[in-house]
């Protein structure tokens, strides 16, 4: 569980986060969406520890991140896998060997061992055959696998993805979105996942928290999330003409229920 | 980590991180046999990879100094052998040493702070410092380190060949004859020359790398950014070479 109390987060006079708070649970996919802008990855960067916040404090099973010094936020840091928009994979290194670089890094497993894990979570992620193979080889939704099979490979705690569909295709995005989900139930993980993507939000919006000019607009799930009347958040939702559509429809809708 | 590559500050401000960060180098390592791998992929990168160019350069430094001597010397009194004395000393305290790395200044600086830069931009040294590894000590350690070892291999390799390139030059131009050169390689050999040389050349390393690495390590923005923090390795690098270059000579030869 990682809980965010009233974060604050300015560059200068710029003021991003104003004041942040939420709970996000274990076993669940929890989202942060909003607007380019609004906040989104500097929230996320502040949890994760990439960013200190001005004020505010971030607990990781009640223990508060923000004040550990540099050797306990690498403890933390051991139980946690992030995935990155852009895959963030070590160019030097093959598939297998990005895989296996925590493991080399941390554990002290035999050479064989360490090849099995790395083999089962590629086998998870649906990545076969790709293990000789360099980032520069692979298409954009396999480096986001590759980046996910690397985040999973410690059995971490807590997940958090940047952006996870940027840059793929509908398909290969609801593949990703799928993956994550079914990560994020069956190891009973702590994830947090940051987009924009309506199609995300609706396959794995556990807790949703909408951010909007670094406030928190509202907070809820994915069946709750077409029931608010926030402005903010209805104008996020149905950004698209068919959506808009989709909205006057519901509008319609309502003032016909309304009328009955 | 990020805000602090955000923060801009005059020269004090980067004085004091870059000692930071030279500091931050040399901590405990998370596992000794990855900083070990490392380094020597680095050893190859930096060393191997530059011996050709070294080897061009030198040989040409060498063979441009002894046609260059020799055509000074034959106005003069001053015998031709002189000419094989004044190139190796030339090359064992000066060319070999300096030349070396104001090249490498240029080819590893600019690669290794192209490569951090292109990590950073990446987001691959975020994703290092989520997993818990001191990156300022796993990916700046280890290029310190190599070059620390094998840029003074590079130097030795620099003279040797100046050395020769210049008895060559000598023999084929007919200037100097080899017996000549020889006689003058061997006259006056003085062993702390070679330990100035390994020392400027460990020195200069440690500059050129360091530097580099600082450009590299703190760069921010756009491709176009990585570019400039590549043009500053080298010419930050480069002045310091040349102003360490004056302070061990006159440390050293006192």
């Amino acid at each position: 569980m990682i809980e965010v109390k009233d974060v604050h987060k300015s560059f200068g006079s710029q003021h991003v986060l104003k004041g942040v708070s939420s709970l996000f649970e274990a076993g669940k996919n929890n989202l942060i969406i909003g607007k380019s802008g609004s906040g989104k990855t500097v929230l996320l960067k502040c949890i994760v520890g990439l960013l200190n916040p001005t004020e505010g404090h971030v607990l990781f099973d009640g223990k508060d991140y923000v004040a550990m010094n540099i050797e306990q936020k690498n403890e933390i840091r051991r139980e946690l896998g992030m995935l990155f928009q852009g895959g963030a994979l070590f160019d030097s290194l093959t598939v297998e060997e990005n895989v296996r670089f925590p493991l080399d890094m941390f554990t002290k497993m035999a050479m064989s061992d360490k090849k099995d894990r790395v083999n089962e979570v590629l086998k998870r992620v649906n990545l076969v055959n790709a293990n000789a193979k360099y980032p520069s080889q692979l298409s954009g939704g396999m480096q986001k696998r590759t980046g996910i099979a690397r985040a999973i490979v410690m059995n971490p705690k807590y997940l958090f993805c940047d952006e996870p569909n940027s840059g793929l295709d509908p398909q290969t995005s609801i593949v990703i979105d799928e993956l994550i989900m079914e990560i994020t139930e069956e190891y009973k993980i702590t994830t947090i996942t940051n987009t924009h993507d309506m199609n995300s939000v609706i396959t794995n919006g556990d807790k949703i928290i909408f951010l909007h000019e670094g406030n928190k607009h509202w907070e809820g799930d994915k069946i709750s999330l077409f029931e608010s009347d926030n402005k903010e958040l209805i104008d996020f939702i149905f950004a698209s003409e068919f959506l808009k559509e989709a909205r006057d429809a519901r509008h319609k809708k309502l003032l016909s229920n309304l009328s009955k | 980590m990020a805000e602090y590559i955000h923060a801009s500050g005059g020269p004090l401000f980067h004085i004091g991180r870059y000692i930071l960060m030279v500091k931050r180098c040399f901590v405990k390592p998370e596992r000794a046999a990855m900083y070990w791998k490392e380094t020597l992929r680095q050893m190859a990168n930096i060393g191997v990879g530059s011996v050709m160019i070294i080897i061009l350069i030198s040989f040409f430094i060498g063979a441009v100094s002894t046609v260059q001597f020799a055509y000074n010397l034959s106005q003069s009194m001053v015998p031709m052998y002189y000419v094989g004395y004044v190139v190796k000393e030339s090359m064992i305290l000066e060319l070999a040493p300096t030349i070396s790395c104001l090249i490498l200044a240029g080819k590893v600086g600019s690669n290794l702070s192209s490569e951090l830069g292109t990590m950073r931009l990446t987001e691959q040294i975020d994703a290092l410092e989520i997993m818990g590894v001191n990156t300022i000590s796993y990916l700046i350690g280890p290029k310190i380190a190599a070059a620390i070892t094998m840029i003074p291999l590079l130097v030795v390799v620099s003279a040797l060949t100046g050395i020769w390139g210049g008895m060559l030059a000598g023999d084929l131009t007919g200037y100097v004859s080899g017996v000549d050169y020889t006689q003058g390689i061997l006259m006056n050999f003085v062993a702390k020359n070679i330990y100035i040389m390994l020392t400027k050349a460990a020195v200069f390393g440690f500059i050129l790398t360091s530097i580099s690495c600082y450009q590299g390590f703190y760069a921010y923005g756009s491709s176009i950014e990585i570019g400039k923090a590549s043009t500053r390795a080298v010419v930050l690098s480069s002045i310091m070479v040349l102003i360490a270059d004056f302070v061990l000579a006159w440390m050293l030869l006192n």
